[in-house]
């Protein structure tokens, strides 16, 4: 995800002389081609991220496009009240880009787990928020982000995200994808586990379960429509989020479906419940520990129909 | 012009809109119209009617809580109509207690919370160097606003790219909402403290017009340094009973304090509007 987003900030860049790329003393090795190529407007702010970001605001006051860039926590936590103010509130054009979002920094532990990330950010007027689950959709958000003249946060995980869609992908912002029809249950899923979730879907499948899988690669504005229908076609919906349930993906559909009436006989929020991340090892083990396994959703799914059947 | 006559007359306003407005940081408004003065009838290159210009100059009110002295500049400027002034704080007025962008033509940045247009004024200075964009920024900054760290980040940043079209002026009147910053949290050795960050830094009388007109016009002090201004003040400047009265920081006169303020501003009968 991390190399795509880059490459898609280089290719963009050759069009659009505005587009600066700013980073705070993140970005090793994969932004050395961009820095070779565009010397000029690449701005490495140490490690100061508050002040990258209201530098940033000042930037694009003059006509810049700030893509800011360092790990999520760093960004959405500790330069909360300078988004707010210096890019929200004045309806900036700035594009935060926070990375290692989830638990892919494993072993690196909680300080570095981007897992309340939504929560936080999208209670901000102004902002769109990107949440892709693979390398092709993240060069379609970065595109997207630098199309929208306002705030934006893109949430990237790092390296080896696996691919999700084909070629011929067509992307539209704010509207959800189904990426495999379903009767029995929709699992609504945002991010790189939605890649888990395909394999729970497939493992679903064999045991005589059809689950609707649905990605919603926007978190603000939300797709109603699509959680409004899966509500009315199927029996029970599942989010399932590498992220706290409170106030992230499950939190956004759980209000859709309050607000919009909806008749639904079962709905749960599988993810990080009133935790950090525990424990430390690789991705897949993190999953693993943190209840967000492949095995996981299957058993989570199985217990849900089997409560209502 | 006479900048002292102006700085007068603008002090008188700021002082009316605050009281007909009914609060405000008076004592931390007062304290900076002479700087304003200077840099809008002196230095800025603006054009009231052609406030977007690409080319323009660029001012940023740091302590936004101040804002009712830019208020003032501004529509004496012609920003925007004096009548404006009369609405401050009221409901449907475009003058809140911080200032709008969005809403006040002449604003460049909304601030409030402290240590924010300090940084946002160094990327609008940064994107000038980038584009070679001659014009020049001014940022007004607090002193206890100095104890904010982003202005410290802020600060290095500013010295690294060498934004000598950045001049920072500090209003020194040496208190903060409490009491005397030597009491709360020192700033000292604080001229010592920018120039260990990178800055040319100059010590003036901040309610002496010429001198602050003679170091803003020879900004940039040093050629790839950015200028730092410790404007020495008085907070309150002009009110005998408000001046380094900590007490004053976000308080209003009575009847009989605004009988003395009258006469010390030259209002005449200005205090009998609250009879």
């Amino acid at each position: 995800m991390r190399n795509a987003y880059i490459s898609a900030l280089h290719k963009l860049s050759k069009t659009n002389n505005n587009i600066l790329a700013l980073v705070a003393d993140n970005g090793t090795i994969v932004y050395d081609k961009y820095l070779e190529d565009f010397p000029d407007r690449f701005i490495n702010f140490g490690i100061s991220e508050a002040n990258m970001i209201s530098v940033a605001a000042g930037l694009a006051s003059c006509g810049k496009i700030p893509f800011a860039y360092t790990i999520s926590n760093f960004l959405t936590f500790r330069a909360y009240e300078q988004i707010r103010n210096d890019v929200c509130m004045q309806e900036m054009n700035v594009k935060i880009v926070g990375i290692g979002v989830g638990f892919v920094y494993s072993y690196l532990g909680p300080t570095h787990h981007g897992t309340e990330d939504i929560a936080v950010m999208r209670g901000l007027p102004e902002i769109t928020i990107f949440s892709p689950s693979d390398p092709l959709e993240t060069v379609k958000v970065t595109n997207a982000a630098a199309r929208i003249v306002g705030p934006v946060y893109l949430r990237l995980t790092t390296g080896g995200t696996p691919k999700i869609y084909e070629d011929d992908y067509e992307f539209e912002v704010g509207r959800g994808v189904t990426l495999r029809e379903g009767s029995d249950i929709a699992i609504i899923a945002t991010g790189s586990i939605v890649h888990e979730v395909v394999q729970a879907v497939n493992e679903l499948e064999g045991l005589g379960i059809s689950a609707r899988l649905i990605n919603i690669h926007t978190i603000k504005p939300i797709d109603r429509e699509i959680i409004i229908k899966a509500a009315g076609e199927t029996q029970a919906i599942l989010t399932v989020e590498e992220h706290s349930i409170t106030g992230g993906l499950g939190s956004c559909v759980a209000e859709v479906l309050a607000e919009e009436n909806c008749v639904f006989h079962s709905f749960k929020r599988l993810g990080l419940n009133d935790a950090f991340a525990q424990g430390y090892g690789n991705y897949q083990e993190m999953k693993a520990l943190n209840g967000l396994s492949k095995d996981d959703i299957v058993r989570e799914v199985n217990v849900i129909l089997e409560c209502k059947g | 012009m006479d900048l002292k006559e102006k700085a007068k007359e603008l002090r008188r306003e700021t002082f009316k809109t605050i009281c007909l407005g009914g609060g405000g940081h008076m004592p931390a408004t007062l304290s900076i119209i002479d700087v304003l003065t200077v840099l809008y009838y002196g230095i800025l290159n603006i054009d009231p009617n052609n406030p977007d210009d690409p080319h323009r100059d660029r001012f940023i009110l740091s302590k936004g809580h101040a804002c009712v002295a830019l208020y003032a500049v501004l529509a004496d400027k012609g920003f925007f109509d004096k009548h404006h002034l009369c609405t401050f704080g009221k409901c449907g007025t475009i003058l809140g207690g911080h200032p709008d962008m969005h809403k006040i033509s002449g604003v460049e940045a909304s601030t409030g919370a402290l240590g924010h247009g300090f940084p946002f004024g160094i990327g609008m200075a940064l994107s000038g160097k980038l584009d070679n964009e001659p014009y020049r920024v001014f940022t007004l900054l607090g002193d206890g606003e100095c104890q904010e760290g982003s202005i410290w980040e802020a600060a290095m940043f500013a010295s690294h790219h060498k934004l000598d079209n950045l001049t920072a002026i500090v209003d020194f009147n040496k208190q903060q909402a409490m009491d005397y910053l030597d009491k709360i949290v020192s700033l000292e050795p604080f001229a010592e403290k920018w120039k260990a960050f990178g800055w040319e830094v100059i010590e003036v009388d901040g309610h002496d017009v010429n001198q602050l007109l003679e170091t803003f016009n020879s900004c940039p002090l040093v050629e790839g340094k950015p200028n730092l201004i410790i404007a020495h003040t008085t907070k309150g400047k002009g009110v005998s009973f408000m001046e380094n009265e900590p007490l004053w920081h976000y308080r209003m006169p009575n009847l009989e304090e605004m009988k003395i303020a009258s006469r010390d501003l030259d209002l005449g009968d200005f205090w009998r509007e609250f009879e």
